[in-house]
């Protein structure tokens, strides 16, 4: 049987981000909140293990308590626990202060429970998009990390040897690795399964075990939120755009004096 | 004297350029502070290497050869430049933000328990402070947000290919080469590969002198037979908005912008682009932007150096003709 840890995170819907311009801040409402792409792809490779091999699921989120819902949408991919880290003290953090809180969570279950065999992240949260959370928590629970894991091969429950893709620079690497190991989940890892319509009933009932700042995880205070981080944003602006260059209407400018000042262009460059 | 360090990131003893962009970066930011810039070199047989990193600016360079580091696998490099780091005490710390690049910075902060900045596209020292002022787009780039490390070092930052340009390289130049050891072990890599498939036909938009580029307004997968021609023309590579991507006209290695490739060619062409500031945030580095758009209000026009309103098409066919005649006589 697999033990299985998903860390997923709750984010605005960046598609249909708007900013306002004078402040520079994020305009929140009627921003639809999801779970990170990413993560249901590590949700679904979760789901996919536990049909395969059996096993258990294992889902945290930190978050505010609307992440919840997030929680809930994991319980239909077939998690078993669910669990969300919540405090206004967690506030704030960057990714340094989120591995720790997370990697902490981490070991409190694992001290109850057992060790688990996978850890499974997403790639990047498409809000930050800085994909150095889930190589800081293999740090601190001292596991292999695996990132950008393209494909899924073999599984070796004896000698617990997992074989998977990993997308580099040049093409894929093809990887073995020792369990325990953490893994972060790329497209084309899994697709999101069929869930069966008792998981969904389940989903909506179920009501995830709250984590704060003051337990059950013993936390050191100074490493936590705004803190812990040590980043801080000095300050946010819109982009300026470049000044105008010059612009040519093809209707009112005949089609040859056009295109010899794109040929002068080119060879003022050297291109041509 | 402080320190501002780069990772060189190789693989089968070839180096990554953007590790030599770095190297210009980190250069002029250990001249505002008056330190050194110093070249961080981790591998297998790979100081044949050094002397390439000392041509592009690095005035040091720290080496550590082990068979353990023949390829890449995060344990023992991360292990390797925390040693460094935690023995030297640099003050600043960069990487180029390529699969590489991401794995490792997120583990090394950590073991340093400093701060990562991510994906940066601005670097400057902050005169009042020293601090490092690190710049990055927020919220799809609809926003910048400058980032700061005050209190622990060092400070540190990924920072994809491209953003800044190639130094100059001045073959001969030298440096201080000081090689360093630290116990590994293959066991505790924890990962082994066993095999590698490469891309089959890579795309090297990142470093194309001419990208002619697609979008939406391309209306099919024909249109991009055209730009084909009219790239070959020019030796130039192809590129492509998202929605082209989406659209299934043309594969992913063509994507130019912020959830594709960053490109800073001599000339860009942009044809039925309409220049959203995702695409934007990809290709405003070009030195030069030509684009056509039917409709006068696309926001490419705002960055474009000649802007040219109507119908891609004609342009297109009309420009084919002009550079085949150009290239007869
Ligand atoms: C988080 C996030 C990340 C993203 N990352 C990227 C990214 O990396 N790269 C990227 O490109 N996009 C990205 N996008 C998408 C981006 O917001 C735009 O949707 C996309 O760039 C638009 O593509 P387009 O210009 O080809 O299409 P459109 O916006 O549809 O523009 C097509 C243009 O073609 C013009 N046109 C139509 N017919 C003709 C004709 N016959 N001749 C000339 N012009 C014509 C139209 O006037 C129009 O301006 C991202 C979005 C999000 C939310
Ligand atoms: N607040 C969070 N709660 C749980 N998991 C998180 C959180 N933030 C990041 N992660 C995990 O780390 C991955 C990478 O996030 P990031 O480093 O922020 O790009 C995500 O896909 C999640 O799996």
């Amino acid at each position: 049987m697999l033990r299985i840890l998903v860390s997923i995170k709750q984010v605005p819907d960046t598609t249909n981000i708007r900013i306002n311009p004078e402040t520079g801040t994020l305009i929140r409402e009627g921003i639809p909140s999801i779970t990170n792409p990413y993560d249901i792809i590590a949700l679904s490779f979760a789901c996919y293990l536990k049909n395969n091999y059996g096993g258990k699921i294992t889902v945290i989120t930190m978050g505010p308590p609307q992440a919840k819902s997030s929680l809930r949408e994991a319980v239909e991919f077939g998690a078993d626990r669910i669990i969300l880290l919540t405090d206004r003290k967690f506030a704030g953090a960057d990714t340094l202060a989120t591995s720790y809180t997370l990697a902490e969570a981490i070991k409190y279950l694992q001290a109850e429970e057992g060790p688990f065999d996978l850890y499974l992240f997403g790639k990047q949260a498409i809000d930050g998009d800085t994909a150095q959370v889930g190589p800081g928590v293999a740090v601190r629970l001292q596991v292999p990390v695996i990132t950008q894991t393209v494909k899924f091969e073999t599984l070796d429950l004896e000698k617990r040897i997992i074989r998977v893709h990993r997308k580099s620079e040049n093409g894929i690497e093809i990887l073995e690795a020792k369990l325990p190991v953490l893994l972060t989940c790329d497209k084309g890892l899994a697709e999101p399964p069929f869930s069966p319509f008792p998981l969904i009933l389940k989903a909506v009932k179920a009501e995830p075990e709250i984590f704060t700042a003051d337990g059950p995880v013993n936390y050191q205070r100074e490493k936590l939120g705004l803190r812990g981080s040590p980043t801080q944003v000095k300050k946010v602006y819109t982009p300026e755009v470049k000044k105008k260059g010059k612009i040519v209407d093809l209707s009112t400018t005949p089609l040859k004096k056009v295109v010899d000042e794109v040929i002068e262009l080119l060879k003022s460059k050297g291109i041509l | 004297m402080k320190e501002v360090w780069v990772f060189i990131e190789q693989e089968d003893g070839r180096i990554h350029p953007v590790s030599f962009e770095l190297l210009g970066v980190g250069k002029r930011l250990a001249d505002d502070l008056s330190g050194i810039c110093v070249g961080i070199l981790l591998g297998h047989q790979v100081s044949s290497l050094v002397d390439e990193v000392f041509s592009f600016g690095a005035d040091k360079v720290y080496l550590i050869e082990h068979e353990v580091l023949s390829y890449y696998r995060h344990i023992p490099y991360a292990k390797a430049l925390s040693f460094l780091a935690k023995k030297y005490g640099p003050e600043i710390l960069l990487l180029g933000a390529t699969p590489l690049g991401r794995d490792l910075a997120g583990g090394v902060a950590t073991l340093l328990e400093t701060g990562l900045t991510a994906d940066v596209t601005e670097l400057e020292i902050d005169k009042e402070t020293g601090n490092l002022l690190m710049t990055r787009p927020a919220y799809g780039g609809n926003i910048m947000a400058t980032i700061i490390c005050p209190n622990h070092r060092p400070q540190m930052a990924t920072v994809r290919p491209r953003i800044f340009p190639m130094p100059e390289r001045k073959p001969g130049r030298r440096g201080e080469l000081i090689v360093e050891r630290v116990d590994l072990y293959e066991e505790e890599a924890g990962v082994r590969r066993i095999g590698f498939l490469p891309k089959e036909k890579t795309v090297n938009l990142e470093y194309a002198e001419v990208i002619v580029a697609g979008g939406k307004g391309l209306g099919g997968k024909e249109g991009f037979e055209k730009l084909r021609e009219l790239a070959r023309l020019l030796g130039g590579e192809i590129g492509a908005s998202r929605l082209a991507v989406e659209a299934g006209w043309i594969s992913y290695d063509h994507q130019v912008g912020q959830t594709g490739k960053t490109v800073r060619p001599k000339v860009y062409l942009a044809f039925g682009i309409s220049g959203a500031i995702q695409h934007r945030a990809g290709m405003q580095n070009s030195d030069l932007i030509i684009a056509i758009n039917s409709d006068p209000k696309a926001p490419i026009f705002n960055i474009a150096d000649l802007g040219i309103i109507g119908d891609w098409k004609i342009l297109c066919d009309a420009l084919i003709e002009a550079i085949k005649r150009h290239k007869g006589n």
